[in-house]
């Protein structure tokens, strides 16, 4: 066993020889400082998300000398950077974990059939957190912060998301903490990170990145959409009134956000339902926030514009004693993974209703997806809803139990026209081309409680045998070589039971289909709702 | 650009009162308009069809029967000028041609 603490002591001291003492190393010396205290063979954790990103440390990381560093074992929960793809490039790094990867998913697989990248595995963000306190213990780790004193006190803001896992690793596990930061300050704004745990600053010749990764213009949302989204809160949202829900980051749930007010009211949902959420702070949650749906929200991250929004609802989001957001992936993860409740789409469903968004030449990850969408075991406090479902989902069983409600709600061909229902997910084809042991499946059927299509509601929780199982699936299918390959009598017979339901069934006219019905249908109407408290990204901006 | 035109039978029920006709839809990418009038057609309904994808004929005809399956109209002419629509949104805008002929 090496003693990893006495190493870090020994890598601090040849620091303190080239650098001197004190915290703080100017950016231009980056690298050199890298070279030091990272050794071959380490394992380097680097701080990038789905929205923020150590952009700088991955660069610097990349432009380190392979003579002195090679071997290196790259731990980074998403890959949104060509400098993480770089280091293995540069003959740095040779071994990958993550969780999610859609960025490079791309170059990624095709670094892996060339053999440059060989992959640890692929996580989920709790999970791959997890390992960083066992088997993945890492030697460095790179974070990202928004201010840092000269004592190392960090500021994160915001955007907290996923350091205070990373962090607590390093500093509790014997490894080095180096952090980039916007701005050295002589008194941060809030402690998000003691001082004592950090070991080097280093201030970024700019500001971090931060992908607004969670903003969906109401404008895209189309008829289709709506369709869906009131099926969905007719047959799931008002029958089983899932207080506590995570949403997926697409339109269709972007449209249910925007129909809380308006179709949701009319349903009876207010207060009764969808009160409190694990969510980023989604700008199309605005008008749900102001007509009193919702008592709190548990942040993943931020989200850009949202900020001054933010802080003026401290009665619903997390604050600190500064005023701004903080939040935490981990918890937040945790507050879905207990949820009554979780909503999302994905690319491909097949018959069995295991569902994956891998293709042979995309190896995008799981992301948080498997945690939040998946039936859990571990859960023992009971709700309506976890009752409602669970009462379907064990009749007959001589032990009662709950059962949380996990539901696909996908439009049923993607946008280029293909089918999202296949007999064969092509999570088979990245299997054998990436070498993974299993097909990296995003959600198991078995752990499915509705699908949702244009066609209808299937609600599996109610289906008796493997073969009405499938033929549920089949029959919201649509169109699709899969829908089309029903037994129409099956089919029929499970609408009989209520196991299928359709537009009609629910009461819902197509005529009542309507862009009308959105609380916004712009991101100018979401500003407005705000009174000007949103503020979007200039991207978002055409007005 | 290509033309279709489909026949098919109809239900035996007469169509509720309505509208002579409605027009629903616009044409516009991944859209379609449908415009649906009363027409004597011996208890049949015809589909013309101007689609800007070609050789789609037979999904076409897989969707128009569904809609016909679940529906049963008789004695409606369509007229639909397709973008590109995938079939959901053409049965979406098929059954409120149809809603909006009949409740109004």
């Amino acid at each position: 066993m090496s003693d990893k603490h006495a190493i870090r002591n020994s890598k601090l001291a040849r620091v303190r020889q080239l650098f001197g003492a004190g915290k703080i190393v100017p950016a231009e010396r980056t690298v050199e400082l890298l070279e030091t205290v990272i050794e071959p063979g380490n394992r380097i954790i680097h701080e990038g998300d789905n929205q923020k990103q150590g952009d700088f440390l991955a660069e610097q990381l990349a432009r380190m000398n392979p003579k002195k560093v090679h071997g290196l074992k790259l731990c980074v929960s998403s890959v949104g950077l060509p400098e993480h793809l770089d280091l293995f490039e540069n003959g740095l790094a040779t071994e990958l974990d993550f969780a999610y990867a859609a960025p490079q998913a791309a170059r990624l697989a095709r670094m892996v059939m060339a053999g440059s990248v060989k992959i640890g595995d692929v996580h989920t963000y709790v999970e791959l957190y997890s390992r960083y306190f066992a088997e993945l213990r890492p030697d460095v780790v790179c974070l990202v912060a928004n201010e840092a004193d000269k004592e190392g006190n960090l500021y994160t803001g915001p955007n907290t998301e996923e350091t205070p896992p990373l962090v607590e690793s390093a500093a509790f596990g014997g490894a080095i903490v180096i952090v980039q930061v916007n701005k050295i300050v002589d008194q941060v704004k809030r402690v998000d990170v003691p001082g004592q745990w950090v070991d080097f600053i280093v201030e970024s010749p700019k500001p971090f990145h931060l992908e607004p990764l969670f903003t969906r213009d109401p404008a895209l949302i189309n008829d289709l959409r709506i369709l869906m989204a009131m099926m969905a809160m007719k047959a799931i949202y008002a029958k089983y009134r899932p207080k506590v829900l995570n949403h997926g980051i697409g339109f269709n749930t972007a449209a249910i956000e925007l129909l809380l007010p308006t179709y949701g009211a009319e349903l009876g949902l207010k207060g009764k339902a969808c009160t409190h959420w694990a969510l980023n702070p989604h700008p199309t949650m605005i008008p749900a926030i102001e007509s009193g749906f919702v008592e709190a929200i548990s942040c993943f991250g931020g989200e850009v514009g949202m900020e001054e929004y933010v802080s003026s609802r401290p009665d619903v989001f997390a604050l600190g004693r500064d005023g701004s957001l903080r939040s935490n992936r981990f918890f937040a993860q945790m507050v879905g993974h207990h949820a009554d409740m979780f909503i999302g789409a994905t690319l491909q469903i097949d018959a069995q209703a295991h569902s994956s968004t891998f293709t042979a030449d995309r190896l995008v990850g799981y992301g948080g997806a498997p945690n939040l969408g998946s039936e859990n075991r571990s859960r023992r406090h009971r709700s309506e809803a976890f009752l409602k479902a669970g009462a379907e989902a064990h009749a007959g069983e001589p032990m009662p139990q709950g059962r949380k409600l996990v539901v696909q709600i996908v439009e049923t061909f993607q946008a280029a026209g293909k089918p999202t229902f296949v007999e064969r997910l092509d999570a088979w084809d990245a299997m054998e081309k990436a070498g993974f042991a299993t097909p990296p499946v995003m959600i198991y059927g078995q752990d499915v409680s509705h699908i949702v299509t244009e066609e209808g509601v299937a609600n599996l929780l109610l289906c008796k045998t493997p073969e009405e199982r499938e033929q549920a699936v089949r029959g919201v299918a649509g169109f699709t070589p899969v829908g089309l390959k029903r037994d129409r009598k099956m089919v029929e017979n499970l609408r009989d039971r209520g196991v299928i339901q359709r537009a009609e069934d629910l009461g819902i006219a197509k005529s009542d289909v309507s862009r009308d019905r959105l609380a916004a249908r712009s991101v100018h109407d979401l500003v407005r709702w705000s009174d000007g408290r949103y503020q979007p990204p200039s991207r978002f901006r055409n007005w | 650009m290509e033309k279709l035109t489909f026949e098919f039978e109809g239900g035996t029920k007469s169509l509720e009162a309505g509208s002579a006709y409605v027009v629903v839809g616009i044409v516009a990418s991944s859209n379609l308009e449908v415009l649906a009038e009363r027409r004597s057609l011996g208890g049949k309904c015809r589909f013309e069809i101007a689609t800007t994808a070609a050789n789609f004929g037979e999904t076409w005809k897989v969707v128009l029967l569904d809609f016909m399956d679940r529906n049963k109209p008789r004695d409606v002419f369509f007229s639909i000028n397709d973008f590109s629509a995938i079939p959901p949104v053409v049965s979406l805008r098929l059954d409120q041609a149809l809603e909006q002929l009949t409740h109004s």
